[in-house]
């Protein structure tokens, strides 16, 4: 178990792999090479370290692009788009 | 080329309203200048430019800019770079606004808070519209504007964008002279507005915990309806039925007083010809003038229908979920959903589609869509398919429920949106290697579209299309009469008189081009009056009929004529020609005006004749082929 813990503080778990209803909150966006303004255009959107977040239903079929809640606000993100964003578990809000 | 630059309601001191996409901007500054508003283009792009004039109470006269909605002072679309120049007092021909009202949406302080931050530090005059306050209510949220104003050290009014008078505050603030007097703080601080955007969401949540606005309460109500409307299977079901009612709306509802509007062209046409002397000043004026505007104005009313559907769904919240859903479909051609709403316009007419192509970020994306856009099959086409299907397709019913007819006519739709796709899907193979496209397109909570905002949005757009459709079309009528009237025919000259046209003798040469695709000389030379609008060319076949025809042989309808005079192959030929010709000259002015330059009309209008010819050629031939030439 002691491993499966350290893999997710590496590999952090994305919110295209989160599942519809789920709440997190964002850890840290990580913009692709070919598209680095990403990052900041996710952050001015809202996806910013500590924000709640949570999938609120995909499209079909594939699952892209996806409906996803930030704070108060609600995107229609790209699966691409949606794996830049990094996700913590929500217990950790309260933690910091 | 450089565009000169109008600066409307001259003089006066300059407020600028900024806020969120989505934030209730629009209907606040309706709210603030009523119908006191000019509609324009930055200098240089194609962005609109919203600017009215607003009295104070004690009558001090007000320029207002509604600045395009912006997340963030890092622009990433041209609208959003507009907002970012305009306020760093960059933009050409455009002064640094004297005051910027940050409108923030009361239900979203987060989001809107932090663009505030940024907005302060440009050192600018500022103070804060507190907008959607009833629905914040509504929630249960609710903010002290007197601590908040002290939190964020600029004033703080309440303001309701869709209720009149809600913005009376606001104006009683205008007047305090403070207000427009930079803080010697901030005054001329060469320092970056721009900070780390989590430095400025920390600030922003500590001063909401501090009122007590920290909770995070969703709209529990837009919440459930997309449950609905982004339902896998219900939601692409209501979008079809959403798309089934416009279509139905625009060409059932629009069907009578478009008919009024034909019969009082022909009631004028009628009585300024009884008026004026025979001669080539009353053929002007009745066959060009009168006819030329009949033939712009016969199309407002679908205009008028189509615009409100779409200013309704886009006030109301559902278009982006529209865009949302057909995201999927759209990414296989290589476009993305935001694509939809131009092309769907285009079904009425391209113009306002291409028009609504702004829209669209990703240049590549917005240039294949204005390529596409006249592949859709709009209204003025229906006339034409409509003489040629009752003239050739039989009335019959197939399998007893479907009718051949409208099978035909349902055939020719399909055929464009399917040429328009196969085009998109090829330039995707070309020019989309390698690209990125965002999406991150916001989903706005839901709101009841007000009457006044729907009122105002559909006068602009249809003041916009008469305006620049109307010219261009007037202009090209009375071209076209003059070609078709000019020079007159010899004295004692047999035949009609559009033969000796300059017209008709343009036709002639062209019935040589258009020979192998089965035209006679009689279309070719009602091709070119088709020119100014696609239905012009169904009265200029009755034109070279009815005068090639001798006596009272004009009285006769055209459709048995033509059904005589050609063969169904022919007739085939003609429908796909339609489909797919680039036939109305407006539209390549439009996208002229649109991309600002003549490389993508000449490019589009390239493309869809060659299109146009290879389908007719096919079909022409496939079609005698199986002996339908005869």
């Amino acid at each position: 178990m002691g491993f499966h813990v350290l893999s997710l503080v590496t590999e952090p778990m994305s919110l295209a792999d989160a599942a519809v209803g789920d709440v997190f909150v964002v850890s840290h966006v990580v913009a692709p090479s070919g598209a680095p303004q990403w990052a900041q255009q996710l952050e001015d959107i809202g996806f910013i370290a500590g924000e709640r977040v949570a999938v609120m239903a995909r499209g079909v079929p594939g699952g892209d692009p996806l409906v996803v809640r930030v704070g108060l606000s609600t995107f229609a993100l790209r699966l691409a788009e949606a794996a830049c964003v990094r996700l913590a578990p929500l217990k950790t809000e309260t933690a910091q | 080329m450089t565009e000169a630059v109008v600066h409307l309601y001259r003089g006066g001191p300059l407020l600028a309203l900024v806020g969120n996409p989505n934030c209730g901007k629009t209907a606040l500054f309706n709210l603030l200048t009523g119908s006191r508003q000019k509609v324009a283009n930055y200098a240089g792009v194609t962005v609109e430019r919203k600017e009215g004039k607003l009295t104070t109470p004690a009558g001090k006269a007000l320029r207002v800019l509604d600045l395009p909605g912006t997340y963030s002072l890092h622009p990433r679309s041209p609208d959003e770079r507009v907002t970012h120049d305009v306020l760093y007092g960059r933009a050409i021909g455009e002064k640094r606004p004297d005051l910027v009202v940050c409108v923030v949406d009361a239900t979203n302080l987060r989001r809107s808070l932090r663009l505030l931050l940024a907005v302060k530090r440009l050192g600018l005059p500022c103070m804060v519209a507190l907008n959607m306050v009833d629905l914040a209510q509504a929630r249960g949220v609710t903010v002290d504007a007197e601590a908040l104003a002290r939190e964020l050290g600029v004033p703080v009014v309440r303001t309701v964008g869709i209720e009149g008078g809600g913005d009376a505050a606001l104006r009683a603030t205008l007047d305090e002279a403070a207000l427009w007097r930079r803080s010697s703080a901030s005054a001329g601080t060469g320092g970056p507005a721009i900070q780390a955007t989590g430095a400025d969401h920390d600030a922003v949540r500590s001063i909401l915990r501090r009122l007590g606005l920290d909770e995070l309460i969703p709209h529990t109500l837009s919440d459930r309806i997309d449950r609905m409307v982004l339902h896998p299977v219900l939601g692409p079901l209501l979008l079809a039925a959403v798309l089934f009612l416009i279509f139905q709306a625009v060409f059932a509802w629009a069907s009578a007083p478009m008919d009024a509007i034909k019969a009082a062209t022909g009631w004028l046409g009628a009585t300024v010809g009884a008026i004026l002397p025979d001669g080539w000043l009353r053929s002007l004026v009745v066959d060009g003038v009168i006819a030329g505007a009949g033939g712009v104005v016969v199309f407002l009313p679908q205009i008028v229908i189509l615009f409100f559907f779409i200013l309704v769904l886009e006030e109301s919240g559902y278009l982006p979920r529209a865009a949302f859903l057909l995201d999927r479909l759209m990414g296989g051609v290589g476009l993305s959903g935001r694509s939809f709403i131009p092309l769907l316009s285009s079904f009425a007419c391209a113009i306002p589609g291409i028009m609504a192509s702004r829209s669209i970020a990703n240049p590549r994306d917005r240039l294949v869509t204005i390529m596409i856009a006249p592949l859709m099959t709009c209204s003025a086409r229906l006339p034409v398919y409509a003489l040629l299907i009752g003239a050739f397709i039989p009335r019959r019913n197939l399998w007893g429920v479907l009718e051949l007819q409208g099978l035909v006519l349902f055939g020719l739709y399909a055929a464009g949106i399917a040429g328009g796709l196969a085009v998109a899907w090829i330039l995707k193979r070309f020019t989309a290697r390698g690209q990125v496209r965002t999406l991150m397109m916001e989903l706005p909570t839901y709101h009841m579209p007000t009457l006044r905002n729907i009122g105002i949005g559909l006068w602009q757009r249809v003041a916009i299309f008469m305006k620049r459709v109307g010219g261009v079309i007037l202009v090209l009528t009375i071209l076209l009469w003059f070609l078709a009237s000019f020079p007159v025919p010899p004295i004692g000259a047999t035949g009609p008189a559009i033969e000796h046209s300059l017209a008709g003798i343009l036709g002639r040469a062209l019935a040589v081009v258009f020979e192998p695709i089965g035209f006679n000389w009689q279309i070719s030379i009602a091709l070119v009056p088709g020119m100014a609008a696609r239905e012009v060319a169904v009265s200029a076949l009755g034109t070279v009929y009815a005068l090639s025809a001798t006596g009272n042989d004009t009285a006769l309808a055209l459709a048995p004529l033509i059904a005589q005079d050609w063969s169904l192959a022919t007739a085939l030929s003609l429908l796909a020609w339609y489909v797919f010709a680039p036939q109305c000259l407006s539209t390549l002015a439009t996208v002229k005006r649109e991309t600002g330059g003549w490389t993508m009309p000449l490019i589009v209008a390239g493309y869809l004749f060659s299109l146009a010819y290879l389908a007719s050629f096919v079909t022409y031939r496939v079609a005698s082929a199986l002996g339908a030439a005869g």
